[in-house]
């Protein structure tokens, strides 16, 4: 058995411009490295969490030009140009939570916690794309967003709350 | 704000004291943490579940750019002995060649990033000289005694337990009822995979995990690496979901060695399809019901038998026969098996013991109930037991009586329509259990600090997986001591803390007693300082700048655990009983959740708020359990076939409609806790199964007896 034990070359890495809550950011990247793992990794924004890696939980789910995106499934270099949004740029500058935010806190919409960043990005999403029609409606487009903790009624509840808040 | 206002802090719907952390990402979890040198690590498990290792080739792994090192059993460090703890492994990780189950770690790949780690896993070349797998039905079966005579059996529970001539009793029976009942194996499958990040300093340990039993961590990396407990420090304030599985595990000694030997610190994430093998499942259970009654339906007769499967080399017992203490019965025979297969340790999950036995148990029930041709509940009021039937000591509470009867009234369940009335294409069905727990207590401690400048500070080594525990706390303490609850903070989740009890399911119990006992004492201290009745007053006119209580609340005889009363002379059970309705499509065999009642007996309810969300999230694993969780192996390599989210179905939002009412009966338990409550947070998913297969009977005529009830077996039972 021969193996060619060469040493892989250190991938090449590339400058991307991209704007993260708020704050404009040029970074030299692997091609290979994730949204979620150079938030977490290389920026320290570890508030969008990994719980599965594979776009199956929505635990990572950040906004993309607005849009709600499993922040695994994407890489940095796609991001060239674009604004992204994290659970950490919801409140406002002063610290105020984000209508979502009160909402969830009032109707306990979440236990342990490690779904919620997820949950808040893409309920914010989910009023935004005006999904908020009915509760059976938000069950239906909050689902993308597991929580083994089952905070389900209450996340319905909160989205609904907040929905209203926001005039949606 | 006078302090007499704040006594009504306990019973009210507080909102959580760490909300603004987990809302804003500011909580910090284990693997939210990086200090400077940190290497990334990744598990390789053996493609195998059955054989042994013959070669290991890293050196393509290690040729991998960024890559420092790929660690195989030679180079780890000599590990002393692995404690015994109830329900984790003891098997030490990588050493020996054999294989016993799939994932068995082999290797572990040590990097500067992650994507090196994960580019060099695969390129770690293991052969293997497979042996045949053991597969459920296969397996060696192991009857189990009593406690401790071989070590297999770690709690009293799932012993063997025989009154009266079960055989005779059930031939003379007039109505006997017999039926099997199968439940697979499930995994936890928390959204937070478990993490350690391991950092030495000489012969000091930092540990940053995501665990639900920080106390397991010093005494087992003092055994294991030969240091003083004491220098073992572990940080753990937030962890995302542990329903059972975040006790000890060996991913987690492993990152320690590594860490050690590497002299890096190094941090070790398991990959979600890497948590089906090295954190423990529900095992795969086959159980046996068989009752006698008479024509009226008054029990005569109970016999249960219940095998569960577990490793090769590990044991687990799934005790589900503990569901006998039910109902009054004058002849009961229980006892249990282990089948050993080609699988990891299965392990505790939301909600162990009487969530497999009451499937089987109120399943039986609801059939028996049919059959007599009395309505379930009543059939159930027959057969109240006033008393603890195996002891026949009092309950120390127990309202179950009017658990069922809130329940009903809530639900509608003396008038609700007939089964099987049409909604369009759906079919509509009722359905009732009960539901009936453990009591497992364990001693907890807690530090209770007044400041002169009236703020409170409680202390105490807990972690949070969830279950609004701080805020609790708070809520005892406020109300112990006399203080605006807004005063009051809470320090968690550091080993440096007074070290407390487990965060499994009865913490409130522990943990909460302990603050509620420091407060007392903290309030003696006062008295004995200042004679005025303020505390805030109090400390200021006694010229201290702070008075503490720390107290341990001990159980009965000083022990380290009892259960369900332990000494006490009382027999300590929670209690409750779930309504649904479900619409059935025959068509399609889809079935849906409508709405749902929850009631419960379970002594004193602390916050309303949070002990709702507990009892709705068990809630919604009770219907997981009941219509769609499994894990399948597959049937030659035993192999979990799906080791991902997307395969393995848990409920969704989709899934659980908003119309459950959680009710919660008054009730103070004197006997249980000086707090007046008891564990809850697991008990709401029990029985929930057994009424969704009777609802499932009433709506279309078909009883399902091995779970989950898909749309195949519906609609093969249908055809
Ligand atoms: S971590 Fe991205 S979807 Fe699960
Ligand atoms: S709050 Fe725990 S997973 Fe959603």
């Amino acid at each position: 058995m021969s193996r060619d034990t060469q040493i892989r070359e250190q991938p090449k890495t590339h400058e991307v411009r991209i704007r993260v809550n708020g704050e404009e950011r040029v970074t030299e990247v692997e091609a290979r490295t994730s949204l979620l793992d150079w938030l977490r990794e290389a920026i320290g924004l570890t508030g969008t969490k990994k719980g599965c890696n594979e776009g199956a939980c929505g635990s990572c789910t950040v906004l993309v030009d607005g849009r709600r995106m499993n922040a695994c499934m994407i890489l940095v270099v796609q991001c060239e140009g674009s604004a992204v949004t994290t659970v950490e740029g919801l409140a406002g500058p002063d610290g105020e939570l984000h209508p979502v935010q009160r909402a969830f806190s009032a109707c306990d919409a979440y236990q342990c916690g490690y779904c919620t960043p997820g949950q808040l990005i893409s309920a914010v999403a989910c009023i935004e794309e005006g999904h908020t029609g009915s509760e059976e409606e938000v069950r239906e487009w909050m689902s993308g967003n597991l929580c083994r903790c089952s905070a389900y009624p209450q996340i319905t509840a909160a989205v609904m709350m907040a929905a209203e808040e926001l005039g949606r | 704000m006078s302090s007499a206002d704040a006594r009504t802090a306990v019973g009210s719907a507080r909102t959580r004291i760490e909300g603004p952390l987990k809302l804003t990402g500011a909580a910090r979890y284990s693997m939210d943490n990086l200090p400077p040198g940190t290497l990334y690590a990744v598990l390789v498990g053996a493609t195998v579940a059955s054989g042994s290792v013959v070669t290991i080739d890293v050196a393509e792994a290690k040729a991998v750019a960024g890559v420092v090192s790929v660690l195989t059993g030679e180079d780890l460090p000599p590990l002393g002995p692995v404690l015994e703890f109830p329900g984790a492994p003891v098997k030490k990780p990588m050493e020996g060649d054999q294989i016993h189950f799939e994932g068995q770690a082999v290797a572990i790949v040590l990097a500067e990033t992650l994507e090196a780690a994960e580019e060099a896993r695969p390129l770690v070349s293991v052969a293997y000289a497979a042996e045949p797998v053991v597969l459920p039905g296969a397996g060696e079966r192991q009857f189990l005694g009593a406690p401790d005579g071989d070590g297999t059996v770690w709690w009293p529970y799932g012993q063997p337990f025989a009154r009266g001539d079960s055989a005779a009793a059930l031939e003379s029976a007039p109505v006997r009822f017999a039926a099997s009942y199968v439940q697979p194996s499930r995994h936890h499958n928390p959204i937070e995979t478990s993490g350690t990040l391991a950092s030495w300093d000489g012969d000091r340990l930092t540990l940053w995990d995501s665990i639900q039993a920080s106390m397991l961590l010093p005494p087992m990396f003092a055994s294991v690496f030969g240091i003083d407990p004491a220098d073992v420090h572990v940080i753990a304030p937030f962890t995302g979901g542990g329903f059972g599985c975040k006790g000890f595990w060996m991913h987690q000694l492993l990152a320690v060695a590594a860490a050690k030997a590497v002299g890096r610190p190094v941090k070790l994430h398991l990959r979600r399809g890497d948590q089906y093998n090295a954190t423990g499942f529900q095992p795969l259970m086959t159980q046996r019901v068989e009752l006698g009654a008479d024509a009226e339906g008054h029990l005569q007769v109970y016999r249960h038998r219940v095998a569960n499967i577990t490793g090769m080399v590990e044991t687990y017992l799934e005790a589900a026969t503990e569901v006998k203490a039910l109902y009054e019965c004058p002849v009961i025979d229980t006892a249990q098996e282990i089948e050993r297969v080609t699988v990891g340790m299965p392990s505790p999950m939301r909600c162990p013991n009487e969530g497999p036995g009451l499937w089987a148990l109120e399943s039986a029930i609801n059939e028996l109930a049919h059959e007599v041709g009395i309505d379930p509940l009543e059939l159930r009021l027959r057969n109240y037991a006033e008393k603890d039937p195996l002891t026949g000591r009092p309950w120390s509470s127990k309202k179950l009586r009017e658990a069922y009867a809130e329940g009903a009234e809530l639900f509608g369940w003396h008038g609700r329509p007939r089964g099987g009335r049409r909604d369009g294409n759906w079919l509509i069905g009722t359905g009732m259990a009960s539901a009936v727990g453990g009591t497992m207590r364990m001693p907890g401690t807690a530090r209770v600090r007044l400041r002169s400048d009236g703020s409170v500070l409680i202390e105490t080594d807990v972690q949070d997986i969830g279950t609004g525990l701080q805020t609790l706390l708070t809520q005892i303490a406020a109300d112990e001591i006399g203080v605006p609850i807004d005063n009051i903070d809470v320090a968690w989740g550091d080993s440096a803390l007074p070290t407390t009890g487990p965060i499994y399911g009865s913490s409130t119990m522990h943990t909460g007693s302990a603050v509620a006992l420091a407060c007392r004492e903290l309030r003696r201290e006062l008295a004995a300082l200042s004679s005025l009745a303020d505390p805030i007053e109090a400390v200021r006119a006694a010229g201290v700048e702070e008075v503490v209580g720390e107290r341990t609340s001990q159980l009965p005889g000083g022990v380290e655990v009892d259960h369900d009363g332990g000494s006490t002379g009382f027999s300590m059970r929670t209690f409750g009983a779930s309504f649904v309705e479900v619409a059935v499509d025959p068509m399609l065999g889809l079935v849906r959740l409508r709405r749902a009642v929850g009631s419960y007996s379970v002594g004193r309810i602390i916050n309303p708020k949070t002990a709702r969300s507990q009892m709705l999230g068990s809630f919604a694993w009770g219907w997981g359990k009941a219509t769609m969780e499994a894990s399948e192996l597959d049937p030659t390599t035993a192999r979990w076939l799906s080791k991902d989210l997307a395969g393995v179905h848990i409920p969704v939002n989709a899934d659980i409609p908003g119309d459950i009412t959680i009710n919660f009966v008054d009730e103070y338990d004197h006997h249980a806790s000086p707090i007046g409550a008891k564990g809850i947070g697991e008990f709401g998913s029990v029985g929930i199964d057994a009424a969704v297969a009777e609802a499932v009977f009433d709506a279309v005529g078909v009883r399902i007896r091995e779970l989950p009830i898909t749309p195949k077996r519906l609609l093969d039972a249908l055809a």
